[in-house]
């Protein structure tokens, strides 16, 4: 950190710029092309877990939007179609990595380990957040399209300035490429060569927008050139393929090379959020068409061609997610808000000057709202 | 004693906290090899080497975002925004981030980053080099803004910013850098977030804070000569406001002048008014006024003497005062 980059030896462009095709590894039959470029070196207990946190997120996905037409959250984004892109790429991360998420990084919870009933007050409102980001080194969700890879690029130079091999990863999405901060943080990561990986998940729509108004460029991929690192594209749908490169970036990094950008060429399946309609702006056909290439049927097909999938141990799954999906159902359904007095709680570490006549107010509001309900 | 400048102290209280903790970074645009464009980073670079004090690409809100991160980490970022004008750009981290991230991760994520930024006119400088955008700061819930008037408070406001653990604005009155005082460094002063009597005095209260302390000074002492004795408060702190010794003041004097450069319409100024009025009402022997910037955009360099507050202005509007 600190030192200039030596314009005296820029990079080759050809070094950094994307290979032509996205790496594919599993076809649609589950049928699996080894490439010497991208091993996956997953044992079979590695290669299950992959099946089990795409199993999980999907059924607490699904339990969220459940949740919001129960009017139990006020609305909830849903990661449906994402699955591969996100599992595949946390799981390349190690435990001391980060994850700097935006709003709809399910997938990356859950294989982190994220309590995902903590992680979802969020959409119910009881509070802003409520995971420990420190827990499982996983940031708050960020609503500010792409803010958070600042956050990423700044910590993993912390890191970087400490020689602690930490590794960090922003997610964003195709939308968020169009926004300055990506941008001033690819530029930053470039030049301190923090290591950060900007993992977008391109899943075609920014609510309603699709790709085509937001760049002009080759593919996301391309852009990375700009900013003097690797540009990798891969089949986000294929979790193998998408959990390979992002580790081939994450080591990478680690091994002080560098940021590196990851496209991964996904689908949304579900509308941006329960309060949008996707049948404004997009067909039915459209829609059946990216299910096809459905992330958790296609790597179903490869575990139970190679035999690593059986009776037991989907039922084994399916328990996992619907426990999973219980526990969050549990920890939301119903949960209360908690004591207004906390809206002064957290604000200041030191928070003398700021309240106190303000405080006594809402004490004063909730002892006459409490002799009326008395 | 020895004469310092209010840079130098900046300076030194820099250098101080970054020999005191190793966690302290400091950067931004021109702040390592150049010293910053006003000189106040000086020579830390040559003190504490190019991975502690580094510049930055030229990108304030890259500058702010990744001081977030930095502080997430472990660190304790101090940034540089070079000018009031080019704060903008980082307004969203500022605001969505900096200031809330604390609230919302229910205090489990604290951001102890000190923002340093230049401020306010009467350089003659070219546009967006000379505005007080002070209340944007201080009107977001989870920043703290101060600004130091004195050349003891340069460095001891600065010592006792980067020691907070609560992201706080340091609004560095730019006109003032090259104003000398015999302070003996290090020097302590008054707590962070109080607000002081530069000037006791029985008739009028004069609360002002950053560059304009210096010219409600030079009000005060051209006031004697009409018989007037007014009291300087130097307000120190935007947020929070120490509202108790600005009613103590009033219940004395039992009138009031605030002053600052930054525009009238929600100025820090009315806050004010609203917060003495509220609770010395019957002390209060005349409305609050205000002695300050025009609602316009700051002028370009040749009018800023028209826009600007001087001694004659806050001078008529202790006279209207009094005329009550």
């Amino acid at each position: 950190m600190g030192e200039r980059s030596s314009r005296a030896d820029p990079p080759d462009p050809n070094d950094l710029l994307p290979p032509p095709e996205p790496v594919h590894l599993l076809d649609p039959d589950g049928t699996l092309h080894e490439d010497p470029d991208h091993p996956v070196d997953l044992d079979d207990d590695q290669l299950r877990l992959l099946y089990r946190h795409m199993v999980v997120t999907r059924r607490v996905d699904r339990e969220a939007i459940n949740l919001q037409r129960q009017g139990q959250l006020g609305v909830y984004a849903s990661l449906l179609g994402q699955e591969a892109a996100q599992v595949g790429g946390a799981f390349a991360l190690a435990e001391q990595d980060w994850v700097f998420p935006s709003y709809r990084e399910l997938g990356a919870a859950v294989t982190r380990g994220v309590d995902t009933g903590k992680l979802l007050h969020l959409f119910r409102g009881t509070w802003l957040s409520d995971h420990d980001p420190y827990e499982h080194q996983f940031a708050l969700y960020a609503i500010p399209i792409g803010t958070q890879a600042l956050h990423a690029t700044g910590f993993a130079m912390g890191a970087r300035l400490d020689d602690n091999p930490i590794v960090t990863m922003a997610y964003f999405g195709d939308g968020a490429t169009s926004e300055g901060d990506p941008h001033e943080a690819m530029t930053f990561a470039g030049v301190f060569k923090a290591p950060v990986v900007f993992f977008v998940q391109n899943n075609q729509w920014a609510i309603s927008v699709p790709l085509d108004r937001q760049t002009a460029a080759p593919t996301l991929a391309h852009k990375a050139v700009g900013y003097g690192m690797p540009g990798y594209h891969c089949d986000g749908n294929d979790v193998l393929a998408t959990y390979a490169v992002t580790r081939r970036a994450v080591e990478r990094a680690r091994s002080g090379e560098g940021p590196a950008f990851i496209e991964a060429l996904t689908y949304r399946m579900e509308a941006h959020t329960t309060s949008d309609d996707p049948t404004r702006y997009r067909t039915k056909e459209e829609e059946e068409e990216a299910g096809k290439t459905d992330p958790i049927a296609r790597y179903r097909r490869f575990l139970t061609n190679e035999g690593l999938l059986d009776d037991d141990v989907e039922e084994q799954v399916e328990a996992e997610a619907k426990a999973e999906a219980t526990r969050m159902r549990d920890e939301i359904y119903e949960a209360p808000h908690g004591d207004p007095m906390e809206l002064f709680e957290h604000v200041y570490v030191d928070d003398t000057g700021h309240f106190e006549r303000q405080k006594v107010q809402l004490a004063a509001e909730l002892a006459a709202a409490g002799e009326v309900e008395g | 004693m020895s004469t310092t400048t209010l840079a130098q102290a900046i300076n030194r209280g820099l250098h101080d906290a970054m020999g005191a903790d190793d966690r302290v970074l400091m950067f931004g645009e021109d702040v390592g090899a150049l010293g910053g464009v006003f000189r106040v980073t000086d020579r830390l670079q040559e003190a504490y080497g190019s991975d502690r004090v580094y510049d930055t690409p030229l990108a304030e809100s890259g500058i702010l975002g990744t001081a977030i991160g930095l502080a997430m980490y472990g660190m304790r970022p101090v940034c540089e925004m070079q000018f009031d004008g080019f704060a903008y750009p980082a307004f969203e981290q500022f605001t969505s981030h900096l200031a809330k991230m604390r609230n919302r991760s229910r205090g489990r994520v604290t951001l102890p980053v000190t923002v340093r930024i230049p401020f306010g006119g009467g350089i003659g400088a070219v546009e967006h080099h000379s505005e007080s955008p002070e209340t944007y700061w201080a009107h977001t819930a989870g920043l703290k803004v101060v600004s130091p008037a004195t050349v003891a408070d340069g460095y001891a406001m600065t010592r006792a910013a980067i020691a907070a653990d609560d992201p706080i604005v340091v609004l560095e009155p730019k006109r003032r850098y090259w104003m000398k005082d015999d302070v003996d460094l290090p020097v302590t002063t008054e707590p962070l977030h109080k607000a002081v009597v530069r000037r006791p005095g029985d008739d009028v209260t004069v609360v002002a804070y950053g560059p304009m302390v210096r010219t409600a000074m030079e009000a005060a002492a051209a006031g004697e000569d009409e018989g007037w004795s007014l009291e300087v408060i130097d307000l120190r702190s935007l947020s929070p406001i120490d509202t108790d010794t600005l009613v103590a003041s009033v219940q004395k004097t039992g009138r009031m002048i605030v002053v600052h450069e930054a525009a009238q319409t929600l100025g820090i100024g009315s806050e004010i008014a609203a917060r003495v009025q509220q609770e010395a009402f019957y002390h209060l022997e005349a409305p609050i006024l205000r002695a300050t910037g025009f609602d316009t955009p700051y002028p370009p360099a040749m009018l800023e003497s028209f826009f600007l507050p001087d001694v004659d202005r806050i001078l008529d509007r202790v006279e209207e005062s009094l005329s009550y």
